[in-house]
């Protein structure tokens, strides 16, 4: 048996076992618990990078379930792709990296900051089968299991949403609203899936790409699937779950919630390019998108600048960021019948939109981090009470500086990558749409100023007298993903040319999607 | 005409169950609504399903020539009333941790998260 042709499945399948292990192991020894998860997630990160690897340089990956072939069906030769199937390409992987690379970190983190707490293996079960849904919801061909994946995905966050809930009311109450939204948005889906399926008799991405009319139910299908799709995505007219949800999981969750509203955006990107690609009005869609995206940045910056609350700012500022990946993207979407405007600006848009998601999702998951740690040794997240902490907290101040810089923009870290491209690619699309993308920027940073100034400069105070630096397993995530963003911000040629232009590339050509799996057919 | 019965149950289904989650206060309602929509859905899978006259899709004991009804839609139903359950529960057992720490379900007096 040829282990590398099992490594998609393998990705997933390790941290399922794991998770299902979890409970066992706890009764044993509750300690070994965190580092059996955190090993589990290791080793599906090192098999990520490996399929990363095989796929950039080989191409797109199909994983068939129960069969060599995904056109095969019948021994009589009967031809019709109805198997259930991984299919991974280069943006696919992308998601499947960010995802690895944040829940290994996430787990790590957890080994400190969940300690204290009783019911350890229940917190590392629900991580290990968060993450395994977030990986199949961006590796899985099938629409039908992608639903599937959403759901566990929800279930797997609000469960851990509510986990400080045994001794505290409002993470319940976050929970709920969570809840709600994401049975919605996944009862949707699958409204959405049923008209597909009645109208073209198949499940997979692909084969219903090759047939896919446009017609009018098509127009409902793509209307229900981005608008709740936007919704687990926290886009601004649906965004009341995100504050809440955000900042009463823990800090660690956070971040993964983080990832898995990403995955979220990537299933809209999915449905808009490798379903409907060009068979749609694309200028009135991108205009939606890039519509949602303006909301996101403006409303959520807007919002952030009034919080007192350390880990509500933070999530405003997530939902502000989501605009900029809206933005880009949505630009590139409404020149996509255009093949000059495509060439000209179009793509460097699309890709200044899915690096921001890699960068959001590094330098986000470092500030929640270190909210996170400021809460684990001061015991709250009011900012009018905290001060004077980097005295007491030198590594997590830097920390926090570096996070600060690349969510607002500055050289020379990740955050100015990004918004670069997506400065100067829709300037030329339309200037007033830049304009206000760097407005967003500059208030971004404004309030940032104020979190750095209320937390962390100052006197110290005699409250804070006990305080200390956090321990090693936090300092440790924070540093990985501090020394990510520096590199991301000082050779994002490197990361744009061989990862992010893939990426692109691969949801703007359809028919190598589609072919992939249909091949001669 | 008949046959699009169904299809009507399905909106008017998913439509109650919107009307719940937007107009009622109560947890256990919004509760209830959700699971007024995931009929609705369920419905709709099963209905897509049908064929009219045609025997169940076991393919060893079907009369030759006879159609048979599709059994992806039945399968995925299944799967969905699973997943459903999981849901409900879910979402029940959270309403019963609200009730024990504010000692009410109704919505307005719950909140405590704002802004």
């Amino acid at each position: 048996m040829n282990l590398s042709n099992h490594t998609p499945i393998l990705i997933l399948a390790v941290p399922l076992l794991a998770a299902f292990l979890i409970p066992i192991i706890g009764k044993i020894n509750k300690k070994a618990t965190g580092i059996f998860a955190t090993l589990a997630l290791g080793l599906s990160l090192v098999l990520t990078i490996i399929l990363a690897v095989k796929i950039l340089s080989v191409g797109p990956q199909i994983y068939v379930f129960g069969a060599k072939s995904s056109l095969l069906t019948l021994p009589s030769g009967l031809k019709f792709p109805i198997r259930i199937m991984f299919q991974i390409d280069a943006m696919g992987i992308f998601m499947g990296l960010i995802t690895a690379l944040v829940s290994f970190l996430g787990a790590i983190y957890s080994l400190a900051f969940i300690d204290k707490k009783d019911g350890s293996d229940s917190y590392y079960s629900l991580l290990l089968l968060l993450t395994v849904s977030m990986f199949g919801m961006e590796f899985t061909g099938d629409l039908f299991n992608f639903f599937v994946f959403l759901e566990i995905a929800s279930m797997a966050s609000v469960s851990l949403i509510c986990y400080r809930g045994t001794d505290l009311g409002e993470p319940v109450e976050a929970g709920f609203k969570y809840m709600v939204v994401s049975s919605i948005a996944a009862l949707m889906v699958l409204f959405a899936i049923g008209i597909f399926y009645g109208e073209y008799d198949v499940l997979n991405i692909a084969a219903i790409a090759s047939v896919v009319k446009y017609s009018q139910l098509d127009k409902i299908a793509l209307g229900i699937l981005v608008s709740v799709l936007a919704m687990k995505a926290g886009a601004v007219p649906m965004h009341m779950w995100t504050p809440d949800a955000y900042s009463e999981a823990p800090a660690p969750i956070t971040m993964i919630l983080v990832a898995a509203s990403q995955a979220s955006l990537y299933a809209i990107f999915r449905v808009v390019f490798s379903l409907y690609n060009i068979t749609l009005n694309t200028l009135a869609v991108g205009w939606i998108i890039i519509i949602f995206g303006l909301l996101s940045m403006f409303i959520g910056v807007t919002m952030a600048i009034i919080q007192k609350d350390i880990n509500r700012l933070m999530a405003y500022h997530a939902i502000s960021q989501t605009g900029y990946m809206f933005l880009g993207v949505g630009v590139g979407l409404a020149v996509l019948a255009n093949p000059t405007a495509l060439q000209r600006y179009g793509i460097t848009a699309m890709e200044g939109g899915i690096f921001h998601i890699m960068n959001h999702a590094m330098y986000k998951g470092l500030l929640f981090l270190t909210a996170g740690a400021l809460f684990f040794r001061t015991g709250t997240r009011n900012l009018d009470k905290m001060g004077g902490l980097a005295h007491y907290m030198k590594y997590t101040t830097i920390f926090f500086i570096i996070g600060a810089a690349a969510i607002a923009g500055l050289p020379p870290f990740n955050g100015f990558a990004s918004k670069l491209l997506i400065y100067e690619s829709v300037y030329k699309f339309n200037p007033l749409l830049s304009i206000i993308a760097m407005l967003v920027s500059i208030l971004t940073l404004a309030s940032f100023v104020k979190v750095f100034h209320s937390a962390f400069l100052g006197p110290k105070l005699p409250q804070f007298k006990e305080v200390k630096e956090v321990p090693r397993s936090m300092v440790f995530a924070m540093a990985v993903l501090s020394c990510i963003i520096i590199f991301f911000g000082l050779f994002p040629d490197l990361i744009v040319k061989n990862l992010v232009h893939p990426a692109v590339m691969s949801l703007i050509e359809q028919f190598k999607y589609t072919s992939t799996v249909l091949g001669g057919m | 005409m008949i046959g699009n019965f169904p299809y009507i149950a399905v909106i008017i289904f998913i439509g109650l169950g919107i009307y719940t989650l937007m107009f009622k206060r109560n947890l256990i309602k919004i509760a209830i609504g959700i699971c007024l929509i995931e009929n609705g859905v369920n419905l709709f899978l099963i209905t897509l399903g049908f064929r009219k006259g045609a025997v169940a899709p076991i393919y060893t004991l079907a009369p030759s020539g006879q159609s048979m009804v599709l059994p992806t839609p039945q399968a995925l139903t299944l799967t969905s009333i699973v997943i459903g359950i999981a849901t409900t529960a879910l979402i029940l057992s959270i309403a019963m941790m609200i009730y024990k720490h504010y000692g009410t379900i109704e919505v307005n007096e719950v909140r405590r998260l704002r802004g």
